[in-house]
């Protein structure tokens, strides 16, 4: 009993004991893994494509011209054939298909094919696109041994970083498995934990209330920082998400990750303080994660907002976790780089926690 | 007779909450190695004293020494040598009873063989089990394996055997009695006044947060017959409970 007490063992206990019932716990693992996976799987199917338009050819039409032949090698238009004059003309009314080619051999010669192009009011952007790439089309088909008479358009595309869908997505929904994970994760384990006794059965021992708050924490990051990694590698290896400095880029979201999460947990500490019963734990949770979830960028730039909400957006701190995440991953900033993002964090950080230790329950 | 030592005393002990006085200025000492009892009814302030003597509760006024340290000064010291099974306390979830061991066996800051704690409350079959599928004795067994995790000098046991059928609770008496026979002082409350004849050296009686009794049972039962008191009726040489334990058997069963 001489021995002195040792506070870094019980926080460590602590720790291994929360991670191992983390790891066991269904919700955790849904909110954390299996809810941002689901998006990044759709969003990675999905996207890379970009846009595409659905141009029906009519029962009917000539196949074998050239203007078919050159539709069918450029990448935005999706040919579809084989289908009945009726399904065109619903899928036109609906705006499943976007318009609706019709080429016939010209019985007077020339020109040697005559084009009937039907757009759909039910799709006008798609069919401006198409418009302008016919146009396009046709111009070359029709000058093709013409020698231009008063200037030549030499174009060329400067090689640039590909930036996908996944390099959008994968930072929104890793800081939105971060803030679930912070908030309800915390939320319920310290009210559970209140309410069945166990912190009371816990300051029977001479453990302190900072190795209780430290166990948990440390558990919880762990338990993110692992999800983060698996979510960051799955993207890098099976959707392309760019790291552009490898395992550095890595490292510094991992750093980010940490930081966000931390003040996410605050959330979390007031929440369990201000439940009254623990089915009121999920609604007061979601009036926190909700509005970020849809305001900070997660699905869309927040620039694609009307003007009136993005003062809301930017006010959000998951708002500047998702933007620091993207300048680290796809720009190669480094955390000097996004400081001014990090800052924001750590005010929200400050605040919530002045707020989590008023209204902070033990009992 | 040698003077007992007193390892808990506890000097007009008062308790107040908002509108309501709890403990009103009680007075004891738990001697040394005895099993103590707290009796009395719900409401009474046994688990209040209880739990102002553990430190998890702030007392109104009064003085306790616990083994040389008062509770003001020295919470800390008096969690490292007492042990607490606390009435209805949970566990940490999801976790099996080994893993509860070590992970008790960090917040105390000792360094204990899981197993060997679970087999001294006979719960080594259930090592890989979750606290929440125990029995209730099981649940109480293991309640008290984790207060013997620090090697305490005092275990509080609060109401361990409510709840449990006259086989558990049999055997909690048992290993409650090994307990104190390997020098640790127990200090118990109950509603079982066969449990508290059974079990305690001496007991205490709170009635509305005050002392109304406090001797050994003998004398207790002793004072009562001498003032005249008589049963109703004859009491016959065995009662219903022994009855039920000598149809069901007295050995440990799976399910308690």
């Amino acid at each position: 009993m001489s021995k002195p007490y040792n506070n870094t063992k019980a926080t460590l206990a602590l720790a291994k004991a929360s991670f191992r019932s983390i790891m066991r716990s269904p919700s955790a693992v849904v909110f954390t893994l299996a809810f941002p996976l689901v998006f990044i799987l759709v969003f990675g199917f999905l996207g890379g494509g970009g846009v595409k338009v659905d141009l029906a050819i009519a029962p009917g039409s000539d196949l074998q011209n050239p203007i078919i032949k050159a539709l069918e090698e450029i990448s935005v238009v999706h040919i579809i054939k084989d289908k009945d004059a009726a399904d065109i003309k619903t899928g036109l009314e609906k705006g499943h298909i976007d318009a609706l080619i019709d080429v016939q051999k010209n019985p007077s010669g020339k020109p040697a094919y005559l084009a009937d192009i039907k757009y759909t009011s039910a799709s006008i952007d798609k069919g401006n696109i198409l418009k302008s790439v016919v146009h396009n089309l046709m111009y070359t088909l029709n000058t093709k041994d013409v020698m231009p008479t008063v200037a030549q358009l030499n174009e060329s595309t400067v090689q640039g970083r590909i930036y996908r869908t996944i390099d959008f997505i994968l930072p929104g929904q890793l800081g939105f498995s971060l803030l679930s994970t912070g908030v309800f994760g915390t939320a319920f384990v310290f009210f559970s934990l209140r309410q069945t006794l166990v912190i009371k059965r816990f300051f029977a021992t001479p453990v302190r209330k900072s190795s209780i708050v430290f166990g948990e924490g440390i558990a919880r990051i762990g338990f993110a920082l692992l999800g983060a990694v698996f979510i960051i590698l799955l993207g890098h290896f099976f959707f392309h998400f760019t790291l552009i400095n490898g395992a550095v880029t890595v490292l510094n979201m991992l750093l980010l990750s940490i930081i966000g999460l931390i003040v996410f947990m605050g959330f979390g500490f007031v929440v369990s303080g201000i439940a009254k019963s623990e089915s009121t734990i999920p609604p007061i949770s979601n009036i926190i994660t909700l509005p970020q979830f849809l305001l900070s960028g997660t699905f869309f730039s927040i620039d694609a907002f009307p003007s009136w909400l993005q003062p809301i957006s930017r006010a959000l701190p998951l708002t500047y976790l998702n933007d620091a995440m993207r300048k680290v991953a796809f720009e190669g900033a480094g955390l000097w780089d996004v400081k001014h993002q990090i800052l924001i964090m750590v005010i929200w950080g400050i605040g919530i926690y002045a707020v989590a230790v008023k209204v902070f329950k033990w009992e | 007779m040698d003077k007992p030592n007193a390892i808990i005393s506890v000097k007009n002990l008062v308790k107040k909450y908002d509108d309501f006085t709890a403990v009103q200025g009680i007075s004891f000492d738990v001697y040394q190695n005895e099993i103590f009892g707290l009796l009395g009814p719900n409401g009474a302030g046994k688990t209040t004293t209880l739990e102002i003597i553990e430190t998890l509760r702030e007392k109104t006024s009064g003085e306790i020494i616990v083994d040389g340290h008062s509770v003001d000064k020295d919470a800390s010291k008096i969690k490292r040598i007492i042990g607490v099974q606390l009435q209805a306390a949970g566990y940490y979830p999801n976790l099996n009873l080994v893993e509860l061991m070590e992970l008790f066996s960090g917040l105390y800051g000792v360094d204990i063989k899981p197993m060997e704690m679970l087999e001294k409350v006979n719960l080594q079959d259930k090592a890989k089990a979750k606290y929440k599928a125990l029995s209730g004795g099981q649940k109480q067994r293991f309640s008290i394996a984790t207060t013997l995790i620090n090697s305490p000098k005092i275990i509080f046991l609060d109401e361990p055997t409510t709840g449990l059928d006259p086989q558990a609770r049999r055997n909690l008496w048992d290993l409650i009695i090994d307990i104190r026979n390997n020098g640790t002082t127990v200090v118990l409350t109950t509603h079982y006044m066969d449990e508290a004849e059974q079990l305690c050296d001496r007991v205490a009686f709170v009635e509305r947060g005050e002392i109304i009794a406090l001797d050994t049972p003998d004398n207790l039962i002793d004072q009562l017959i001498n003032s005249g008191f008589e049963r109703k009726k004859e009491v016959k040489k065995a009662n219903l409970e022994d009855v039920f334990i000598n149809l069901t058997g007295k050995e440990w069963r799976e399910d308690n």
